[in-house]
């Protein structure tokens, strides 16, 4: 896609890991011009790798994911010839998002007050583990650890589970987002008023804002979300919900009625409950349920309900997933220009019909301050 | 000023995706109008979760709905849409999740609003696309988790694919929506031009995975493998987890386990010395450490782990959460009035813009609450 519509927008990257990492790919998806600030050993995610996976022996496949389609210069944030090439730079920038512990960027001269008299209509962007005040402001802003603080480990898996923390980094996923949210509806503000704006976002704050439908019933009911006994999908959703075990697989089954459901897999038992009971007796359904579901193929399940418009789904894993038309027509997968094969995934919005790609891999540390220096007279 | 002030929206989703993308864009200063179908409006309204319900509606419809407008409109008929379509006239943004073809079949597809409002931003939320041989399908959240392969991230290896318990592809899908929306309004506010906006849960639901998806498609293709013991995260090696103390769980995250062997008084852990082995051999690495954090308790051993600055939290569920002082210095809560007057506890933005929490004090409206309002406001 040509014209995308963040083009000449300029966003500097103080930031490591995953939560404005992600943020900054994303800005660079939707068009913007990112360029990595990175100290002189660089963004630590280049050296962390998972399943001691390496694009080359310098940087990690993880960093390569998170950091495609930007630009890296590297500066000494405590050199002052360094610092202030860096603050002529912000000079010229419309974005800048670091995720520093805090009053690490205010002992640079970088922190809101500083960068605000350099460019005023600047659009500065801080991601912090847990705000700014309070006593857990010096506690390290990780993704499992703010997972344990926010109660997210109590709402997946069965009641009889220990705390079954989420397999994903979602805490640095959904604060990178919200920040994205923020940095775009700043935008659009500083064209209109040419004033600049400061946001603040942490991890905790996402991750309660990410169970808000659960936490708004908590603070309404006073009672602690329950996992139910058996296949767990949502503690605060009635049977059927969830994931059951077949004779060959799993599938899911969501919000059903009931009766339909009975007369959908010809299970007669089902049809003694009533609306109430698939909360107050989620368990003893889910378990006639069971039972029932594991007597039959999952095909033979699925072409069940789906004859009557069910909502249930085939379990995939990845490899079948991918083996599946469905799957490929999303054309989902690209390839990033590197000399070896690199294959990740697109940025999953579309304008005007159009998918957006970056296939540019991610810069090797300080790849592009030559350039940088040069093309802004640093 | 609000960051989006004087944005119209016109939102008419339901359930979680659309709203919750259209709650965000409220709070960074939108005006939203939901517009709903007579007599039962957006579904969610009657989608009872645990029994809990607020004025008739059920409490999570008041989480995602606060500080929106209602107005009523049976599609079908010819007077209201095309009130409708004149509304459309005012707005900035129209936003659905209906299932491809439907808004079409309304007259109410892109090409048609586009007629009416060039520089509309038009932006759809669906479940699989809006081509592909899935486009029919359901767009549910545990569906949409099924089919990409969420559940096989999730819980210990003996136990059985687990899906995450929160509506995680519905609030991601709403996030990108509520990016490409704001992209859309930004490039219409530099250019004048409008544009079509698309999001799928699918494509969703598979970006949240990009990491572990990349991992995927450059090892040859080797499915994840949870730990068998004290699982968190498939692809992250010993001792990340979440351990059973004497009289709690502590979440432990990246550390070197030589040094937490020392600093535990640990010797088991003495038979790891390679780091190569943290990621190979971890099962046997968080067994040992499992068991000998069970012969103490949680403050113990946080009192040897922080000092040394090892990555570490207890774990806490809302109950406990609740007490400490790192979650009221947040000032989280918010309270809202419905359209009926009663109060209404949720949680707030958690974007800070300028120094400032973004607190609405506007509930959810009851059904067509704001239609005649809206009738005179706009001449309609």
């Amino acid at each position: 896609m040509k014209d995308r519509p963040l083009s000449g927008i300029i966003v500097l990257e103080f930031c490591q890991y995953l939560s404005g990492p992600s943020a900054g790919l994303r800005l660079a998806d939707l068009g913007a011009r990112v360029i990595k600030i990175e100290s002189p050993k660089g963004d630590a995610c280049r050296k962390l790798a998972i399943e001691d996976l390496w694009v080359n022996d310098r940087d990690s496949l993880l960093f390569h994911t998170i950091n495609r389609n930007k630009e890296s210069l590297t500066a000494n944030l405590k050199d002052e010839n360094d610092l202030s090439k860096i603050k002529k730079l912000i000079g010229l920038a419309d974005v800048m998002i670091h995720n520093f512990r805090s009053g690490v960027m205010e002992k640079l001269g970088l922190g809101y007050e500083q960068v605000m008299s350099i460019n005023s209509n600047i659009i500065y962007t801080e991601i912090s583990g847990y705000g700014a005040t309070g006593p857990w402001v010096k506690k390290p802003g990780q993704d499992l650890l703010c997972q344990a603080k926010s109660g997210l480990m109590y709402t997946s898996g069965n009641e009889s589970d220990p705390p079954v923390p989420f397999g994903l980094a979602i805490g640095d996923i959904i604060c990178g987002a919200q920040a994205v949210q923020g940095v775009l509806a700043g935008l659009i503000h500083v064209y209109k008023t040419g004033v600049g704006v400061k946001l603040e976002l942490s991890l905790m704050e996402s991750l309660l804002d990410f169970q808000f439908e659960l936490l708004t019933t908590y603070y309404e009911s006073g009672k602690l979300p329950r996992r139910s006994k058996t296949n767990n999908g949502h503690s605060l959703l009635g049977a059927p919900y969830g994931i059951h075990q077949t004779k060959d697989g799993y599938i899911a089954i969501a919000m059903v009625p009931l009766a339909d459901l009975a007369e959908a897999i010809a299970c007669e038992q089902l049809l003694s409950f009533g609306k109430k009971d698939i909360f107050s007796k989620r368990d003893s359904i889910k378990k006639i349920l069971a039972k029932h579901l594991a007597k039959q193929t999952s095909q033979y399940w699925i072409k069940l309900l789906k004859a009557k418009d069910l909502w249930a789904m085939e379990l995939l894993d990845w490899e079948k997933l991918r083996f599946q038309s469905g799957y490929q027509q999303m054309e989902l997968e690209q390839k990033i220009s590197l000399d070896s094969d690199l294959l990740t995934t697109r940025c999953p919005i579309r304008f005007d019909n159009q998918k957006l790609y970056g296939e540019k891999a991610a810069p090797d540390l300080g790849a592009d301050t030559d350039k940088i220096i040069a093309e802004f007279g640093l | 000023m609000k960051l989006l002030e004087d944005i119209l929206i016109l939102d008419f989703s339901q359930f979680l995706s659309g709203p919750s993308a259209s709650l965000r864009l409220a709070d960074l200063g939108a005006r939203v109008i939901k517009i709903e179908k007579p007599n039962t409006g957006d579904i969610c309204r009657q989608l009872y979760v645990s029994d809990v319900e607020i004025d008739g509606d059920s409490t999570i419809f008041h989480a995602i709905n606060r500080n929106k407008e209602s107005y009523q409109a049976d599609l079908k008929n010819p007077d209201d849409l095309s009130k409708i379509k004149k509304l459309i006239s005012h707005a900035d943004v129209v936003m659905h999740n209906f299932r491809p073809g439907v808004m079409e079949r309304l007259g109410l597809g892109y090409e048609v609003v586009k007629k009416l409002k060039p520089e509309i931003v038009y932006a759809s939320i669906s479940g699989y696309g809006e081509e592909g041989e899935w486009k029919n399908l359901p767009g549910q959240d545990l569906l949409v988790q099924a089919l990409t392969g969420l559940p096989f991230l999730n819980n210990n290896s003996d136990q059985p694919p687990t899906p995450m318990g929160v509506a995680v592809v519905d609030i991601l899908a709403g996030t990108h929506i509520a990016q490409g929306i704001l992209a859309a309004l930004f490039q219409r506010t530099k250019t004048g031009k409008g544009a079509l906006v698309q999001v799928s849960m699918l494509e969703s639901a598979l970006d949240f995975q990009f990491e572990v998806l990349t991992c995927f498609l450059n090892d040859g293709q080797q499915l994840p493998q949870r730990s068998k013991v004290n699982h968190a995260h498939a692809y992250v090696g010993a001792p990340y987890g979440v351990f059973k103390t004497s009289d709690g769980y502590l979440a432990l995250a990246m550390g070197n386990i030589t040094f937490l062997g020392k600093l535990l008084s640990c010797p088991g852990l003495k038979d790891f010395a390679d780091p190569k082995e943290w990621f190979e051999r971890r099962d046997e690495i968080k067994q040992v450490l499992a068991e000998h954090l069970a012969t103490n308790s949680l403050e113990h051993w946080l009192s040897l782990l922080e000092p040394a600055d090892i990555w570490c939290s207890e774990v806490l569920n809302y109950e406990q959460l609740m007490q400490q002082e790192g979650y009221k210095v947040l000032d989280m809560e918010l309270v809202v009035k419905t359209t009926s007057g009663k109060e209404v506890k949720t949680s707030r933005c958690p974007i800070r813009v300028n120094g400032e929490l973004l607190r609405s004090e506007i509930g959810a409206p009851s059904l067509g609450y704001h239609t005649e309002d809206l009738k005179r406001e706009f001449g309609i």
